[in-house]
Order: C-alpha cells, then structure tokens, then sequence
C-alpha cells in the first residue's frame, strides 16, 4: 500500500524529530569545553630535544624537501665538534597543511607533530615560525631516543664507541 | 461628529499590536533557530546576552549597518518596493484578527480587534494574494536568472494553494454563517471546528504551510536549487524586511488557523488573551517542527498535491458540509 506508506513516511518523521529535541546536545561549547585531541593528532609543529638536552635536528633538510607546500626552510651548519645543526629553522604555519609528511621523513625524531590545535592569529606574518618558536624542551613522543647515541658517528663517542655499535675492522686481517 | 475616544483607543490599539507582533516576529526567529537546533541536537545561538535573548537585536543592528545594493540591470524602484510590499501586506491582515472578547473601557464596549470587518474573510484572503505581489515583484526586478525562477515558483505555488485554503475557510463560514472573524470565534465558544470539519483543518494547515512559504513547500527560495530563490539579489535590511514579512506572516496565519479552527480565544481557567497567545505560538511551533522534520517538495509533486489532490478534496468537503448543515437545519 504506497498510500499507507507515504502517510507513514509522513508523520513517523514528526515523532523523531519530537523526540530528539528532549535529547542533550552533542555540541562542545569550545571556548568554555574543549576537546582533548587523540596523542596522535597532527597539529602545531614541534622541535623536540634529546634525553640530554642537545637539539635533535641534524639539519638534513629531509622535511624541507619532503614537504609539499614548501613551508619549513633552514640553514645548515656544523659545531666544532662536528655536530651537524640548523643555524636558523622556520615554518611558515599559514602555508603548512598539517600533512605530517616532515615528520614521517625525520631521521631523528626531532620534528613532531604535536596536538596543540588552538593556532589562530590575527595577521599571516605572526603564523611564521622560528627555531626559538618552534623549540621546546622535551623529547616529544619518544623522550628517550637519542640520535647521535645511534649513529652520531665520530661525534659524541669516537668511532666503535656507541652503545650497538662494533669498533673498526681492520681488513687486512680478513686476508688469506 | 468624530468619537476622539474611540479614535485615541483605536490608536492605542494599533500601537500595541504593531509592538507585540514585530517583537513576536523578531523572537519567532530566535525560537525558530533555537528550537530547530535542538531539533538536530545543536544548542543553536546561545552567544549573544543570556540564552542569546539579544540575538534579535543583534541580527537587526548587522541588517541595518549592511550596503543596501542595487544590481545592474534591476528594475530600481520595483526592486526596492517588493520587501515592502512583503511585510506590509503580512502586517496589515492583522487589523481584522479578533484576539480577545470587546472589553469595557470608561463605560464603552471596545472590540479587541482594529477593526470588526464584516467581510473579514475576504479581507484577509485578498491580502494574502496581494502578498504574492512582493514575491513575484521581488524575483522579477532583480534581473537574475534564480530570482525570476524563485519569482515565478512562488506566484505559481501561491496562487495554486490560494484556492485550496479559499475552499477550505467556505465549511467554516458556512458553519458560522457570517464572514466576520469575531462572529466565527464566537460561533465555535461550545466546539471549535477543527472538531466539527478536521478536514477543512487539514486542508487549511497545508494550504497554510504553502502559502508560508517554508519548509516543505519552500520552493520560492529553495536554496540548494535556485541559491535563495526571489530574494538572493537583496542585501541589508531589504532583505531583513523579506525576513520579517515571512515571519509576521507566520504569526498572522497562526491566528487566523486560531480565530478559523481553534476557537479562538475561547478556553477554560486562563484569560482569553493569553488562551489565544498560547494557540497562536502552538500553531508557530507546529509550522518550525514541520520545518525540522519535512524535505522540500519537488516542484512537480508540490503542484500535483495542490491541483489533484487539496482542491478536489477541499470542493467535496464544501459539497458534504452544505448538505449536512442543510439537513440538521
């Protein structure tokens, strides 16, 4: 019976609606509530630090070139002791899409996204970001990792020195 | 020999309803907003003074501070002419609406209506086309593809759904024999007819909800088809008068559903005033949760609801309502 159907269709419609209007509102009021965001949401841009306070970036300019609107640029340079570092390191937030893609390339774990998603300014020259800016002073999601313990060759520990690493073989005793 | 008194009362009169009915208007649109929110589990405006009471006033000092624009090419003075047409023809059906029994001031008998029309009926139908003017004007003078379309949606909707609710108010006349409104209230004091002929009601209701033009039959402006229909080229309080119309509209054809179908301000315990506020807002609160509820129409399906089915029923309940009140005579 299409006719019964149809006068179905049009009044069982004026229940539900009655009846959700006695129902909460789902709404978060956001600047009263807010929302605490998945670990994992990609938001506002961070440097992490090592377990002993050094900088992790090396400066490999892996996020630069990985990113696909061209937000982070950076200038690369080398401590007396041969540790590689950013001498400045910039994001331009008002171009980034939030893609993660820098910080899938890092080698090092030193760029993260972080979840900090309260990132509005009022002019586009404040969403440009500086190494100091962008600087914070923990490890990020893997707090013990360090870099240059790993594969910091030459640079913290002579070479052979790290924790999972063999000294130098000399090969000429692998002669016949 | 002109009665100063009765022309002061007149005047205080129109006075009040013109105040109730534009701040009714002014918070039909907060309720409407709020209550289709929760409708959709939103909390709707809540931002502006306690429970966004101020909204309102809010939306009006944003209305008025916005460029009035003229497009090129718009027939100017028609242009500007249509949302006045809008809510003048919707504020001035009021004057024949009886909204409580004559009271007596200083020794007189004061009606509470502007004034009694003995031809109300037909005042109020009259009026009621004559706003279609405000669409039809309004989409035509625009000189937009969406507007015209909008403009001639709405004369053909209209001027379809005027015939069906003209038929369906003839069983209440013929019930109350007499084509005053306040003759009509007082003759449902024991019984209102939505009692007596619910399917006058029925008719009457959607015939109502078309010519409202809101959801489901808001076809004149049908946004995700024609942008905003006949009133997508108006800005500022031009388009705020549009809004305005609809809603006075709203509270208009709310109280002629009360004064033809419910009695009135007839009721038991409360105050006749306030039995009548009460019908009116019921009636409003139906139309928004009709809006929260009901998809639009098809263009198609709208015109085949009106012509084949409302006014061949609407003409048999006039048929059968005459032959039975002939035979309890």
């Amino acid at each position: 019976m299409p006719l019964l159907r149809d006068l179905k269709g049009t009044v069982q419609p004026f229940w539900v609606t009655l009846r959700n209007m006695f129902r909460k509102p789902v709404t978060i009021q956001y600047p009263e509530e807010k929302r605490q965001p998945p670990p994992r949401y990609r938001a506002r841009i961070i440097l992490t630090r090592d377990p002993d306070g050094g900088e992790r970036c090396v400066a490999c300019y892996l996020c630069s070139a990985a990113c696909p609107v061209d937000c982070i640029s950076m200038q690369s340079a080398e401590q007396p002791n041969g540790r590689r570092y950013a001498t400045w390191f910039r994001i331009n937030f008002a171009r980034c899409i939030y893609c993660g893609l820098c910080a899938e390339a890092c080698p090092t774990w030193a760029i993260q996204m972080s979840p900090d998603y309260e990132f509005s300014k009022y002019a586009s020259i404040d969403m440009v970001y500086e190494k100091e800016d962008l600087l914070v002073d923990h490890g990020g999601k893997d707090s013990e990792y360090n870099y240059y313990r790993h594969a910091g060759i030459g640079v913290v520990n002579p070479r052979g020195g790290n924790e999972d690493e063999y000294g130098p073989v000399d090969i000429k005793t692998n002669m016949p | 020999m002109i009665d100063w008194v009765m022309v002061l009362l007149t005047l205080i009169k129109l006075i009040l309803i013109l105040g109730v009915v534009l701040t009714m208007a002014a918070y039909l649109v907060l309720a409407e907003r709020k209550i289709l929110a929760r409708m959709q589990l939103r909390y709707g405006p809540n931002r502006v003074g306690p429970f966004g009471l101020l909204q309102p006033l809010a939306d009006v000092i944003k209305l008025l501070t916005k460029e009035d624009f003229v497009p090129t090419g718009a027939d100017k003075w028609l242009f500007m002419l249509a949302p006045g047409l809008a809510a003048v023809t919707a504020i001035l059906s009021f004057a024949v609406v009886p909204f409580a029994p004559a009271l007596t001031i200083f020794g007189r008998e004061v009606p509470m209506v502007v004034c009694d029309l003995n031809v109300g009926v037909l005042y109020f139908l009259g009026l009621s086309s004559l706003a279609v003017y405000g669409v039809a004007l309004g989409g035509w003078a625009s000189n937009s593809k969406y507007s015209l379309l909008g403009g001639i949606r709405g004369l053909a909707q209209l001027i379809s759904y005027e015939l069906s609710m003209g038929l369906s108010i003839v069983p209440v006349v013929l019930h109350a024999r007499s084509f005053s409104l306040t003759e009509i209230v007082h003759a449902q004091e024991t019984v209102p007819f939505l009692i007596t002929n619910p399917i006058a009601f029925f008719i009457f209701m959607v015939s109502v909800a078309a010519e409202s033009r809101r959801v489901p039959f808001d076809l004149p402006e049908a946004e995700n088809e024609i942008v905003a229909g006949f009133h997508t080229e108006y800005s500022g309080m031009r388009f705020g008068l549009f809004f305005v119309g609809e809603y006075i509209n709203m509270i208009i054809l709310g109280s002629v559903t009360t004064v033809f179908f419910l009695g009135g301000w007839h009721g038991p315990l409360l105050p006749p005033i306030v039995w009548f506020m009460l019908k009116v807002l019921a009636v409003a609160f139906f139309f928004i949760w009709m809006r929260g509820t009901l998809p639009r129409l098809r263009y198609d399906q709208l015109m085949h609801f009106g012509w084949k089915f409302l006014i061949p029923l609407a003409l048999v309940n006039v048929l059968v309502t005459g032959a039975v009140l002939l035979a309890l005579r």
